[in-house]
């Protein structure tokens, strides 16, 4: 059988950072007690942060980290030319993560206050992959969770068919068996964010900020409800909703 | 015979972030050796602009991903001092455990996985799993102490969730920290066979004397606050950190290069070791002693040394904070505070050096102000130059193109720099 064209064994892999923390890669070389036999299901071409080895015959691009600059789009269709499966990876690439955060400022305003005179190239936004090529999977997170990348990536070597959660992240912060953050007087996006994290935020106590993006078919008007109804405010759920950019057609509600 | 060649990498590989080493040689003499970061920058002091306080050190972890608890904990602490926050002494504590968990997952990171195979001669550590399987084990095993800390204090390796200005917003479970105390005493042989791995490598013989900046409190090894100091003899107070590092732009870099009382500085754990080996457990002064680095070492490349070291002190001194939050209520852990308009420096040891933000809040507390000057900048100037004296000294020694090529990819990898964190 052969599945997305391929037929070897091992999957020939390659990574690939753009505008980022490359906390996202690093997180390939965690959860290190199943490291050794990940790597076994892999063939790694191309891992600049970990190897000097740059080989360009690899089958599957994992990108990380958005776009900001002019020669990234060049090589990030390099990339997508050279790939058959690409993935979109963190929430830098799937959604332009944080990194957005400096959209609301004018590029001249941002270069002025930490260059001074000095040319700098930058976008005024920073977008997402997709906004350039196509992308086959996402993997959203800021970080990725290991575990979804090494289900994703095993599915993709076993020929199986992935997907990513399409509930809330509050159905596995109930499983945690947490007190809501709701109640302790705090705006949470864990009622409308995708679930896969194992509501990592929340079971630290930290209200969810969104940072894997909107669920499927979310109740939005409800959710602003209740933050109204629990007297909390809503300029800090809006700070919340634009913090990784992920929520950008929500925040133009009105809500 | 005189020979003419160009070294020209680009994106240096088994680095974090995106540089350029450029060197050209005629007639056999160094003509140009250069540093060039080229990495995109994100703008995170503009980024914060108006952003509630709290919210910040969210934000300004993702300047990186290796370090972002030093990221979280140095914004905390330049907007608790701003805004008059004092934590609890419990947090205090749950903190430092955390940054001795990032050290150790960094260090290892950077030793095992990208430095190691320079020594090895392989392209990367994977085929130093089948040539050398108990080392790389070691070396996994102490990463993943390292990140297993990290989980404990801040719920997450990476990207900690549970710092948060005042304190902590949830405190380790008792038998959670029971089970890492246990994890390192067991793996306290994993860190002896790696030293004993590491003392067979031969490092380069290579010194350029240069001014060594740290924080220092004189009473723990550095990790959170203090005065900044020098080999040179500088002392300031953390507020005047614009003294001590004095940016400024270059051409051929994105990222900024510093410097102090001579051309350039350097930040990070040969910094750290030069300053505060006093402060050492009596433990990493052994493993110093066995690899001959004492104070004040001028090699760059034994800053790889000074980080097993600082391995050994971590490993050493964690049981011993561990058994003083087993001795605690862990309850009183977080103060609550009214937003205030106030200004001030926050520095913290990162894994690669001191490490400052800046931040100054209105009295709604939204941030209106932000710097963040990060250890890799402070290290740019500094190799920059090296590669310079490195490069003149292999010619000098008569060492042909890729050896020259090899010698520089290794200095630059000593410093462990981090680059996507420097262009920030
Ligand atoms: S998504 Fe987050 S962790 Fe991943 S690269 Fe972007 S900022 Fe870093
Ligand atoms: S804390 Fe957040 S994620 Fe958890 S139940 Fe409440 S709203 Fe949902
Ligand atoms: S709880 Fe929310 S912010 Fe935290 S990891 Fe999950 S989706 Fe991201």
């Amino acid at each position: 059988m052969n599945h997305l064209g391929f037929d070897t064994e091992k999957l020939k892999i390659g990574s690939f950072d753009f505008t980022c923390c490359e906390g996202c890669q690093l997180q390939l070389a965690n959860k290190e007690a199943t490291l050794p036999e990940f790597l076994a299901l892999l063939d790694i071409r191309n891992f600049r942060e970990i190897s000097s080895e740059r080989l360009d015959d690899y089958d599957i691009a994992l990108v990380e980290g958005s776009i900001t600059r002019s020669d990234e789009v060049e090589r990030l269709k390099a990339i997508r030319a050279q790939a058959k499966v690409l993935v979109a990876y963190g929430t830098c690439a799937c959604f332009g993560g944080m990194n957005a955060q400096k959209n609301k400022f004018p590029k001249e305003e941002c270069i002025r206050t930490v260059y001074g005179d000095k040319e700098i190239d930058t976008m005024q936004e920073s977008h997402k992959i997709s906004d350039f090529v196509t992308v086959d999977y996402s993997i959203p997170g800021c970080p990725v969770n290991k575990e979804e990348v090494e289900r994703i990536v095993v599915s993709i070597a076993t020929r199986s068919p992935i997907g990513l959660p399409k509930y809330p992240v509050c159905v596995e912060c109930k499983q945690r068996l947490n007190t809501c953050l709701f109640d302790l007087g705090e705006v949470c996006l864990g009622p409308i964010s995708r679930a896969g994290c194992d509501a990592v935020c929340p079971s630290g106590k930290t209200p969810c900020l969104g940072c894997r993006g909107p669920a499927d078919d979310i109740n939005y008007a409800s959710f602003t409800d209740l933050v109204r109804d629990k007297g909390l405010s809503t300029e800090e759920m809006r700070e919340k909703l634009a913090f990784y950019n992920g929520f950008t057609e929500y925040l133009n509600h009105e809500g | 015979m005189k020979v003419d060649f160009n070294i020209d990498i680009h994106h240096l590989p088994r680095v974090e972030g995106h540089g350029d080493i450029r060197i050209s040689v005629r007639d056999g003499k160094l003509a140009d050796a250069k540093w060039a970061v080229v990495e995109t920058p994100r703008f995170f002091e503009v980024m914060v602009k108006g952003l509630s306080a709290e919210r910040v050190p969210f934000l300004t972890s993702r300047i990186c991903g290796i370090c972002s608890i030093s990221h979280s904990l140095a914004s905390i602490r330049s907007l608790e001092r701003a805004m008059q926050i004092t934590p609890p002494e419990t947090a205090r504590v749950i903190r430092l455990l955390a940054m001795h968990g990032e050290t150790l997952q960094s260090h290892a990171l950077h030793l095992f996985f990208l430095a190691a195979p320079d020594f090895a001669g392989t392209p990367s550590v994977v085929p130093l799993l089948q040539s050398h399987p108990e080392v790389v084990e070691a070396g996994l095993m102490l990463k993943e102490l390292g990140n297993e800390l990290s989980i404990a204090t801040c719920g997450r390796a990476t990207h900690p969730v549970s710092l948060v200005l005042g304190g902590v917003s949830k405190a380790p479970s008792k038998q959670r920290l029971a089970e890492i105390r246990r994890m390192n005493v067991e793996r306290r042989a994993m860190l002896d066979r790696a030293s004993d791995f590491f003392m067979t490598l031969r490092i380069p013989e290579f010194v350029r004397e240069t001014e060594f900046i740290s924080l220092r409190d004189g009473e723990s090894y550095p990790y959170i606050g203090g005065n900044l100091v020098s080999t040179d003899g500088v002392v300031r107070d953390e507020n005047d950190y614009l003294l001590m590092t004095n940016e400024y732009t270059v051409d051929f870099s994105t990222s900024k290069f510093t410097r102090v009382s001579r051309e350039s500085s350097a930040a990070g754990a040969l910094a750290r070791f030069n300053n505060n080996f006093d402060q050492l457990h009596p433990r990493a002064k052994e493993a110093a002693a066995a690899f001959g680095l004492q104070p004040v070492c001028h090699n760059p490349f034994m800053n790889n040394v000074a980080q097993l070291v600082e391995c050994h002190h971590i490993v050493a001194s964690t049981e011993a904070i561990i058994d003083q939050l087993l001795d605690d209520d862990l309850k009183d852990i977080r103060t609550s505070y009214k937003p205030r308009a106030g200004a001030a420096t926050g520095a913290v040891e990162a894994p690669r050096g001191v490490l400052y933000h800046y931040m100054e809040t209105d009295e709604n507390g939204k941030v209106v102000k932000a710097d963040c000057i990060i250890p890799t900048t402070q290290n740019n100037a500094n190799i920059h130059h090296d590669l310079h004296a490195l490069a003149e000294q292999a010619l000098a020694e008569g060492k042909g193109e890729k050896e020259v090529e090899k010698l520089c990819e290794m200095l630059v990898r000593s410093y462990d720099p981090c680059i996507s964190c420097s262009v920030h």
